[in-house]
């Protein structure tokens, strides 16, 4: 379903894009749910956090990544939403949903999920101050938590 | 062969562009670096450290040895920081 990956520009409201997710699954016993948001620095010096991503690609990782969750774990369904442009702090991101019969695999799609797009989805994050601005660099351990999925397969 | 090449986050601003198309007889996307590499400072800068950048052909993640033949687009950037 296309509109079960989305990225967007827009603010969205979490709440709302959840319930209508619960709603809209049938026979599920677990819904899972993971926002991320925008995190100030420290000293509490973000001014905007912005995200690039590449049109097409994002698109189709997303859903390739998706379509790999609900094989695995035998979900219900499962929805990502992502943002791009400048982010202000607290503002939310991104959020990742899923829905399976019970909860151990709605728990662990949505961590694969989020371990998958950490890593393998083309966003890429900057960090605007007051003195100048950085892009923000991966860490190795989003690369070592990918490692867990393939041994466990 | 013509190719689209797109850059992104700090590739992006060390190359001066987001997108280009160049004539090329690259057989991999680690021969298309090597051509890029030489031809200013910037390229040469944006491509010094191979084990930062990604690379993907059509859209597809792909390592250093993938062939070109038959590609249109070709994308390099950092590891990717999403989520």
């Amino acid at each position: 379903m296309a509109d079960r990956v989305r990225v967007q520009a827009d603010a969205f409201d979490m709440g709302a894009e959840l319930n209508t997710f619960a709603d809209s699954v049938q026979g599920a016993g677990a819904v899972v749910s993971f926002s991320g948001i925008t995190r100030d620095l420290a000293d509490g010096g973000l001014a905007v956090m912005e995200i690039e991503h590449y049109p097409g690609m994002t698109e189709k990782a997303l859903t390739a990544i998706r379509s790999e969750a609900i094989t695995r774990f035998g979900l219900i369904d499962a929805m990502i939403l992502h943002r791009f442009g400048p982010l202000a702090p607290s503002d939310p991101i991104m959020m990742v949903a899923t829905a399976a019969p019970h909860r151990a695999d709605a728990f662990q799609a949505a961590e694969f999920l989020m371990d998958y797009l950490k890593s393998r989805a083309p966003f890429w994050k900057k960090e605007v101050t007051a003195s100048g601005e950085a892009w923000v660099a991966s860490k190795d351990e989003d690369e070592d938590a990918l490692g867990r999925w393939s041994q466990q397969s | 062969m013509k190719l689209d090449i797109l850059y992104f986050a700090w590739l992006r601003e060390r190359v001066g562009t987001a997108q280009e198309q160049v004539e090329t007889d690259a057989a991999t996307v680690a021969d298309l670096v090597a051509e890029l590499r030489t031809r200013d400072d910037g390229y040469a800068y944006a491509f010094s450290d191979m084990g930062a950048i990604r690379a993907a052909v059509d859209q597809e993640l792909v390592d250093g040895d993938a062939p070109l033949s038959g590609a249109r687009e070709v994308a390099f950037f950092p590891p990717m920081t999403g989520g």
